[in-house]
């Protein structure tokens, strides 16, 4: 469960000022429930998605994640949580079970835990065939495989994906949408930050529309439709965040 | 402080370095062989210049010296010089190398010794040149020869003894022990060079470990696991600090058999004309290892703060190369020669502990100095870590864009 209260996170920038990245925003995903973070470049998704696991700390406001604070007991919720992001890189020189090992341990797992863990977890996403290859060695999907693993590794009960299929090629897309679903029928609690509309029709329970760090709309799918009288979710988020877009860009 | 999140951090890095070339040239090829080939190279290599510059028989001109004929046959007796005819352009012969040396024997040069005056003899030559430098100093054996045969002339033609000129000799007599006398020569450079190393062997694991991290991407990754911040630098630290360590080792076990080794060759005896009396024996090493134990701290740990400002390897490269000099200059200046330890030396970092590595091989130990400057040095490596640790908690460090 992710219950967050008023989060908001201000940046100081030199030249820019205070830039309020994320502002107030305020929602709850609950377990067995995919809550699709839905935004343009630059509207807060990253910054909301750090501050969930706990790699950035809220200016004011908080988050519980598994009835853990955010900010005050941030190695409790990092232990319960798996984090994926593209910017979530593996260790070139580790390999790819190295890799996995790596952060089980990080997790506190002991050595039989772990070891039955990894092989249950490389047969399941069968990355058998290249369990010994370095992960500088592997492809793009491979790659990708390594690293849901690494997430999947303590088994979390919350995952949090921060635009997982950015720049991905549609195969390995594809497996990565397979795990988030995967994840919903394990009961896990799931955010998901993308600015790909078709993804968040396909897999989203609930949608909050973010911009300029503001979370504008949120709801089911069927109801943001009702609500909004439109068919096509483009147009949909195109109707709530344009007010905001051209104030911000005033 | 979780030891068991520390020790995993530890051994991943560790596995991690050992399989990175770069920082493996850095932390153990360069202070493995850097003494060897510098010490032994350099050692040949004057050797050989030397003795091709011995052998040579150079080639000098007598500019005048018409009215001297003692001096003139004296000088064409020699066999260790070439004489060659007079040419106008003698000046340019000397610099481009045709010709080493010249002396000018002036106008009525035998009268005038005849008369008692004193005319002066010139010998030029090309200064810093060795092969000339030998040439000059042949020709000037060769005229003080001349001298001391018509002052002994002088002496016999009023019936005076030769010792009426030197009635009494003077000797300086070495009473320091010899392994004291080479630490007092060289003891400054042994210190300076573990410093060195002790910081190009962090220097490289340090930007990798930081700057090389954000730049792969993988701070983020790491982040996201619940090892706190604090561990994740100890674990990161300690790997830096290792490196610091091996090259610290292997650089004092270099030194210690190339100097073992070339005390005894004969090339040291041949280029220097003594031996090389330095004897690091194991309490030396172990000492200087021990000052360098700290030191390696405060390294590491300064690396690791500046180069996690950094956002990429060049970046944190760029950072770091100003620190190299502000540890070489301290370092250099504790092998000036008359730079003694003093209280208030031993408070900074770095010179002191090259100061005090250079008392210890010449096996001098001033516990207090000692004491004083291990104390110190902790006290900053200590301030240096909670920095470090301070600057992984920093979002903009971490993050900055």
């Amino acid at each position: 469960m992710i219950e967050t209260r008023g989060l908001t996170k201000v940046f100081h920038d030199k030249k820019r000022g205070q830039i309020r990245a994320v502002d107030n925003v305020t929602f709850t995903c609950k377990p067995g429930q995919i809550y699709g973070l839905l935004g343009a470049n630059g509207a807060g998704k990253t910054t909301t998605l750090r501050m969930l696991a706990t790699i950035l700390e809220p200016t004011d406001g908080t988050a519980i994640v598994c009835g853990h604070d955010v900010i005050d007991e941030p190695e409790k919720v990092r232990a319960n949580v798996g984090f994926l992001s593209t910017a979530t890189a593996l260790y070139p020189r580790l390999t790819s079970q190295e890799m996995v090992e790596y952060f089980g341990r990080l997790n506190g797992l002991d050595e039989a835990t772990l070891k039955k863990r990894v092989n249950e977890i490389f047969s399941r996403l069968d990355m058998n065939s290249f369990r010994d290859r370095r992960c500088d060695k592997l492809s793009t999907g491979m790659k990708q495989k390594t690293s849901i693993a690494r997430t999947l590794v303590h088994d979390p009960q919350v995952m949090i994906f921060d635009e997982p299929t950015i720049g991905l090629d549609i195969m390995t897309a594809r497996t990565i949408i397979e795990f988030i679903r995967e994840c919903r029928e394990r009961n896990k609690t799931v955010i998901f930050s993308t600015h790909v509309m078709s993804e968040v029709e396909k897999l989203c329970d609930v949608i909050g529309i973010i911009q300029s760090g503001k979370l504008l709309a949120e709801g089911p799918l069927a109801e943001l439709r009702e609500r909004h009288h439109e068919q096509d979710l483009e147009e949909i988020f195109v109707k709530i965040v344009s007010p905001y877009q051209n104030s911000a860009e005033a | 402080m979780n030891l068991s999140a520390i020790s995993v951090v530890y051994r991943k890095e560790l596995t991690e370095w050992l399989r990175d070339r770069r920082t493996l040239i850095s932390t153990v090829l360069v202070p493995l062989l850097a003494f060897p080939l510098l010490m032994v190279g350099i050692t040949a290599l004057a050797t050989v210049m030397i003795g091709n510059a011995e052998k040579e028989i150079p080639k000098i001109m007598i500019l005048g010296g018409e009215h001297s004929p003692e001096l003139l046959e004296r000088l064409h007796k020699l066999d260790n010089l070439a004489i060659v005819p007079y040419a106008g352009n003698w000046k340019d012969q000397i610099s481009n190398k045709e010709i080493r040396a010249a002396v000018e024997i002036p106008k009525g040069f035998q009268a005038a010794l005849a008369e008692g005056t004193a005319p002066t003899v010139n010998v030029y030559f090309y200064e810093g040149e060795l092969k000339s430098s030998f040439g000059a100093n042949h020709l000037q054996d060769a005229v003080k020869d001349y001298r001391d045969s018509v002052v002994k002339d002088r002496l016999a033609a009023k019936n005076l003894p030769a010792s009426v000129l030197s009635p009494f000799e003077i000797k300086q007599q070495n009473v320091a022990p010899p392994e004291k006398v080479g630490g007092a020569s060289i003891g400054g450079f042994i210190g300076y060079a573990v410093i060195l190393l002790c910081l190009t062997g962090a220097m490289y694991p340090a930007i990798d470990l930081t700057a090389g991290e954000k730049e792969r991407g993988t701070i983020e990754t790491v982040l996201s696991s619940p090892i706190s911040r604090f561990d994740l630098v100890m674990g990161k630290f300690l790997l830096v600090f290792s490196a610091s360590l091996v090259s610290a080792i292997l650089s004092v076990t270099s030194m210690g058999i190339s100097f073992t080794i070339l005390g005894h060759s004969h090339l040291m005896q041949s280029s220097g004309g003594q031996s090389l009396n330095l004897d690091l024996g194991p309490v030396s090493v172990v000492a200087v290892f021990f000052m360098a134990l700290p030191l390696a701290v405060l390294f590491s740990a300064v690396l690791m703060t500046i180069a996690l400002f950094a956002k990429t390897y060049k970046e944190a490269q760029s950072y770091l190369t100003p620190l190299t000099f502000l540890v070489v200059i301290p370092a250099v200046a504790s092998v000036m020669p008359g730079v003694e330890l003093t209280p208030k030396l031993a408070l900074i970092p770095v010179l002191n502990t090259s100061l005090v590595c250079k008392e210890i091989i010449t096996g001098t130990y001033h516990w207090n100095s000692i004491i004083l400057i291990f104390s110190s040095t902790c006290v900053y490596a200590a301030a240096a870590i909670f920095l470090a640790v301070k600057m992984f908690q920093r979002e903009d460090v971490l993050f900055r864009s």
